[in-house]
């Protein structure tokens, strides 16, 4: 069953330029999808159409069933919390502790006031915990982010994401600025997600053989408009067309893949 | 092409100078002014200061009435500034780029708060002479306008530096307007924002001394009193104490700063 359908989605900047155009794919229940092209492609624009982050000129998102461009605000609100995002910035407040960012993750099901007092149930800190616990960070639970690692910040980013009972996860970036090790524990768990709690995952990455090692389906972008959809094996013609440059032109290791 | 460039660069700060030279030049023939004279008479001056300006018995009896003034003073300082800074936050709130919930509101916003700003403590405290006359409240009110286009516009910038991010996290969570203020927006700036509302504490004990004079309340007004009536020593005392005011102030702002920091 199809969880996302993106139909004819185009978003214009301005009158000239164009960040996506015509862009339709679906994505399955469950399935880890790697979205790859070069810098400015429109990966970023693309998720963040999807949750409404950024409005589409025009074109459909159907998540689950619904038409999220018929969402009043209040729905989209709804919407959202079924939706997590993960940033390369992780987007952290980072004066406050890993536990009252994870709990931000539950602001969206909250009413104003509760979420202004920072009220949270009993059963909220407790899931909190447990998926801190999940994601190795008991040690850093009463500590301010600012004085995490990066890829501690980025896994207190994915649980602020989890604790949403989220359908599916928006990842973008999610390890552009981290070192090879840490990118492989932050890929490693968001492999995880996927296949053990059944969360579809769309990841935007700069890594083409990460993608290629992780991702059920690859979909390729380049200048707005979907150029490759379809399995990981790529071949590295399929690679240069995706990124538009000529042979040769590319810093690549795909060893790693024929060696795995 | 570099050469060219190096060349070019310094003709024009060759250009540059030269015209402030004429600039210079110019003034000192309009308004008479003897440059000789000007530089020879420091000396003189510094000898009259230590003839004449220095605190002497007498003038430790008018102690109590200045330290009135200048609590005074401080006060009138500490509430435009905490006041003006209530005031700002909301400003801040609806001008940021970040928290915004209407463009023009934001612009407007801005706008007002770069005439406030842009106006000087002096000219609003002649415009507001009008209004209140010499009396504290046209003091009061100068700050506090100023203070306000000042802080709205720091307040602006620290929100929009530290909680774009966080803010577009929580947004993409489901949170609402107001729960993404208090949990991302406040925690994050708010130390940075205290640190603005205390320098601008500081400055304002600095101004409220000058409108003072000008609105014949407070530390300002005593200094003139003092002077113009040729009680020099008791002047001098005055000064004293606003400085040791500036000092205290700033030692203390500093110790603040560095304990929520």
């Amino acid at each position: 069953m199809n969880l996302l359908e993106i139909k004819n989605l185009t978003k214009q900047y301005g009158a000239e330029t164009l960040a996506l155009s015509d862009v339709n794919f679906s994505v399955k229940e469950g399935e880890f999808i790697s979205v790859i092209g070069p810098s400015g492609a429109g990966k970023s624009t693309l998720l963040r159409c999807i949750n409404r982050m950024i409005d589409a000129t025009s074109g459909e998102v159907i998540f689950d069933g619904v038409n999220v461009y018929d969402l009043d605000k209040k729905e989209l609100r709804k919407l959202r919390t079924k939706i997590g995002m993960i940033f390369q910035h992780y987007n952290l407040v980072n004066r406050l502790t890993v536990i009252e960012n994870v709990l931000h993750g539950r602001l969206g099901y909250k009413s104003t006031l509760a979420g202004i007092l920072g009220r949270y149930s009993e059963e909220e800190k407790r899931q909190a915990f447990e998926i801190i616990e999940i994601l190795g960070l008991s040690h850093q639970v009463y500590k301010r982010c600012d004085q995490l690692s990066g890829g501690q910040k980025q896994r207190v980013g994915i649980a602020r994401a989890l604790i949403q009972n989220p359908k599916m996860l928006l990842c973008d970036e999610p390890i552009a600025s981290l070192d090879p090790n840490v990118s492989k524990v932050i890929m490693d768990h968001l492999k995880n997600i996927s296949t053990k709690l059944g969360i579809t995952c769309l990841v935007n990455l700069h890594q083409v053989d990460v993608a290629m090692n992780y991702s059920d389906r690859i979909i390729g972008i380049n200048n707005g408009k979907v150029v490759y959809n379809g399995p990981p094996n790529l071949t590295p013609e399929q690679i240069y067309m995706i990124y538009g440059s000529e042979a040769g032109e590319l810093i690549m290791d795909l060893g790693g893949k024929n060696a795995s | 092409m570099r050469v060219e460039a190096l060349v070019k660069r310094r003709k024009y700060s060759l250009i540059f100078f030269s015209i402030l030279l004429v600039f210079t030049l110019a003034s000192i023939i309009v308004t008479d002014f003897d440059v000789t004279k000007g530089f020879t008479c420091i000396p003189k001056a510094i000898v009259w200061s230590t003839k004449n300006f220095y605190p002497n018995a007498d003038s430790l009896e008018k102690i109590p009435k200045i330290l009135t003034k200048l609590k005074e003073t401080v006060f009138l300082s500490v509430a435009s500034t905490t006041v003006a800074a209530a005031f700002a936050t909301f400003f801040a709130l609806f001008g940021s780029h970040t928290t915004r919930i209407n463009g023009f509101l934001s612009i407007l916003i801005r706008g007002i708060a770069s005439l406030f700003r842009n106006i000087p403590v002096v000219a609003w405290a002649m415009i507001l002479l009008f209004s209140f006359g010499q009396s504290s409240l046209t003091g009061y009110f100068a700050l506090f306008f100023v203070t306000l286009g000042f802080l709205t516009r720091a307040f602006m910038e620290t929100i929009d530096e530290t909680s774009k991010e966080s803010v577009e996290a929580l947004k993409a969570a489901g949170a609402s307007y107001f729960q993404i203020i208090f949990q991302a927006v406040i925690p994050s700036s708010l130390p940075q924002m205290i640190s603005w509302m205390l320098f601008m504490i500081e400055t304002n004990i600095r101004s409220a001394t000058l409108v003072g004079i000008l609105t014949g309340t407070g530390i300002g007004f005593i200094f003139n009193l003092y002077y113009k009536s040729f009680q020099y020593n008791a002047a001098s005392l005055v000064v004293v104490f606003i400085v040791i005011t500036v000092f205290a102030i700033e030692f203390i702002s500093n110790y603040v700063r560095r304990v929520i920091l």
